[in-house]
């Protein structure tokens, strides 16, 4: 029993040092952002890897779940006679949750993942701490300039994701099964509100991008620097990413939403 | 440090296309472009009752839509709604004799003003009220109505 | 005979050290001095903290006690844009190199020129060559840091520590997991390159011939302890059974051929639950 509590205190001790270390990475890799941007290079490098590599997966995903949305809504609406108002749904579900929510869970899978591994390796092969031996501080010159990148990249992937997703709605909705194009679109924009929604959405993916990005490159860097250490932290990114996008979402959700 | 001019221009490409992206959701998919609140006045209608009516609902004639409420509150003397609609500046020859009635579209749809106009000369002007209201029709209301009448006619 | 007197010629000197990772304590009071243009190489078994040691030197571990003072500054008292100024003129070899393996040969070693300086890029470029002629990889410059061996990775490496000119550089290990071939070459070169650029080395290592082959003056470190130190010369004919030990390699000696475990025939006999 006592042995349990003592093994309670000590992970709850360590859980809480990690919060401290992860806030104080955090406010280091902020401040190293002031030095990444007279060097648009660096940022440049990152954005390919963390933006256009996942470029891909984010579309591809986008056009099936607007698919599967125009599919599953035309359904539903068609019992009730509202066919017409298919446009809204597909694009409401899409801008105010599924846009943010799912392409923030592939980007964590696909950028956050990456980016973990590769902090952890270079953690791993005293690439980091050659650099500080070299005098370049690693936190301004790796972790900042990645972080910006994934905190860019996020509303960037999430509008591509919602747009692509509305016209594979539209593929399904009026090309296969009927339903007019021109109400797919009117009552789409007659129902969804440029603040309410677009910009809610984009207020969303901002902050699961700085979080995604916060995670994946803390845990990274925070690892033990072995080959299990590195995979067990790329699981964490993965799974932290999860939760916290999938917390926070609920919490801006009723922040947002809440007084309609 | 080669082969970075392909990944300037993909990297180029991707942001192009995020940022068309944001601009396609918000002029294609939202109601932004049809945010007119510059070129718009507003006109005042006092309903008794003005039911499900909500900021934001739309104001319409003859089924188009010509404008959309902007403010809803209770005039604590009168006891009535009072209902502010922002116009769309283009509908400015709307006659004085207008009236204006909540409505529902449909049988589960929300609720609207809808304006049907008169035959007057004389236009309404900005901050100007609308005479002729009628208000929301509540359900339960008129259910229990229909009863209480059924029920009179047996007797 | 442990402390030396600072001498004037002295560049690094490490003074009543201590450092403890968790209970183990790696240093106990020890110092140690490095002079001036001389190769001064620490030996010691592994796990002895030789790293450790390199870390703190470099500022990247803070000791409990004791200070080290390199030209003159203590590292762990400067503030931080100091300590980076301090660090451009040290120079440090990790034991797998260290490269980033995002670049190519030349542009990890014009990492530090590109970081540093505002050079345009042909006077990088001939910077960079000449330090790749140095260490005779002057046609490897196109290679990714991948596609290199452990040895020839060292060099790069090596080349990459000597672009910024420092005063010292720091080896660690630089032996390890050589072929003869390429740890004859590093053993040149670091004689070579110490020679040349008056450079002040410190080879951390427990590879015993080829450092005492390049060492000016060796400190032998055991437990936390320097157990021996002097000029290879005088190490080999030092009386301690235990540097004896490590110079020729013994099995068994003050060093156990066993790790500490209760006896072997109670053991055997034992009922043999776990523990």
């Amino acid at each position: 029993m006592i042995e349990l509590l003592a093994h309670l205190g000590k992970s709850t001790r360590a859980s809480f040092s990690k919060l401290g270390r992860a806030t104080f990475f955090l406010l280091q890799c902020l401040a190293g952002i002031g030095s990444v941007l007279p060097r648009p290079r660096l940022l440049l490098n990152q954005l390919y890897s963390v933006g256009v590599l996942s470029f891909l997966i984010i579309s591809i995903s986008g056009l099936f779940v607007g698919m599967v949305l125009g599919l599953q809504g035309f359904y539903i609406l068609s019992d009730f006679g509202a066919e017409e108002t298919l446009g809204v749904m597909v694009a409401a579900s899409l801008v105010r949750e599924l846009g943010p929510v799912v392409s923030a869970l592939l980007f964590a899978g696909r950028a956050g993942s990456a980016l973990t591994a590769e902090i952890g390796l270079m953690k791993a092969t005293e690439q980091l701490s050659g650099m500080e031996m070299m005098a370049v501080d690693p936190i301004k010159r790796i972790i900042s300039p990645r972080f910006l990148a994934g905190f860019l990249s996020m509303p960037l992937l999430t509008a591509l994701f919602s747009v692509i997703g509305i016209i594979g709605g539209q593929i399904v909705g009026s090309g296969l099964l009927g339903v007019d194009e021109g109400g797919y679109w009117s009552q789409m924009q007659a129902k969804l509100d440029f603040h309410d929604d677009i910009i809610n959405g984009v207020i969303k993916s901002v902050v699961f991008g700085f979080i995604t990005s916060w995670i994946a490159l803390f845990e990274g860097y925070d690892a033990v620097p072995t080959s299990e250490g590195i995979s067990r932290a790329t699981t964490r990114t993965v799974v932290n990413s999860a939760f916290s996008i999938l917390g926070l979402d609920f919490i801006l959700t009723a922040l947002m939403f809440g007084d309609d | 440090m080669q082969h970075t001019s392909t990944q300037d221009t993909l990297v180029g490409l991707f942001v192009a296309a995020g940022i068309a992206g944001l601009f396609f959701l918000a002029l294609k998919v939202s109601n932004l472009s049809s945010l007119t609140e510059k070129d718009s006045y507003t006109l005042i209608a006092r309903f008794e009752n003005s039911g499900g009516l909500k900021v934001k609902s739309p104001v319409s004639a003859a089924g188009v839509k010509i404008g959309q409420v902007s403010s809803i509150s209770l005039d604590t003397k009168t006891y009535e709604s009072v209902v502010k609609m922002s116009i769309n500046s283009q509908y400015n020859a709307i006659p004085n004799d207008t009236t204006a009635s909540v409505f529902t579209a449909g049988l589960l749809g929300e609720q609207y003003v809808s304006l049907e106009p008169g035959g007057s000369e004389e236009f309404l002007k900005n901050n100007e009220a609308i005479e002729i209201t009628q208000s929301a029709i509540i359900l339960e209301k008129a259910i229990g109505q229909f009863l209480f009448k059924s029920a009179e006619e047996k007797k | 005979m442990i402390n030396r007197d600072p001498h004037p010629n002295t560049l690094i000197s490490v003074s009543n050290l201590s450092f403890s990772r968790g209970n183990k304590k790696i240093f106990d009071d020890i110092s140690l001095a490095f002079e001036r243009g001389k190769i001064t190489a620490i030996m010691g078994p592994s796990g002895t903290g030789k790293t450790t040691l390199l870390k703190i030197i470099g500022g990247q571990l803070f000791p409990e006690q004791g200070s080290v003072l390199v030209d003159g500054q203590n590292v762990h008292q400067l503030r931080r844009a100091d300590l980076y100024t301090l660090r451009k003129r040290m120079g440090m070899l990790f034991q797998s190199g260290a490269l980033l393996t995002d670049m190519n040969v030349f542009d990890n070693v014009a990492f530090p020129l590109r970081e540093h300086t505002k050079l345009t890029e042909s006077m990088i470029r001939t910077l960079v060559l000449m330090k790749l002629e140095a260490v005779g990889l002057r046609g490897a410059y196109n290679l990714m840091a991948n596609e290199l061996s452990g040895g020839m990775a060292r060099r790069v490496a090596l080349a990459r520590a000597i672009v910024l000119d420092p005063m010292m550089i720091m080896y660690d290990e630089p032996f390890t997991g050589q072929d003869p071939i390429s740890m004859g070459v590093l053993v040149h070169l670091i004689k070579a390159l110490n020679k040349t650029l008056g450079l002040t080395s410190i080879v951390v290592s427990h590879d015993v011939h080829e450092t005492a082959a390049i060492a000016d003056y060796i400190y032998v470190i055991s437990e936390g302890k320097v157990v021996g130190q002097g000029s290879p010369e005088e190490i080999r004919r030092s009386d301690s059974e235990w540097v004896q030990q490590f110079m020729t390699g013994a099995a068994d000696g003050p060093v156990h051929f066993h790790y500490p475990a209760k006896d072997y025939v109670d053991d055997l006999l034992s009922s043999g639950k776990r523990y």
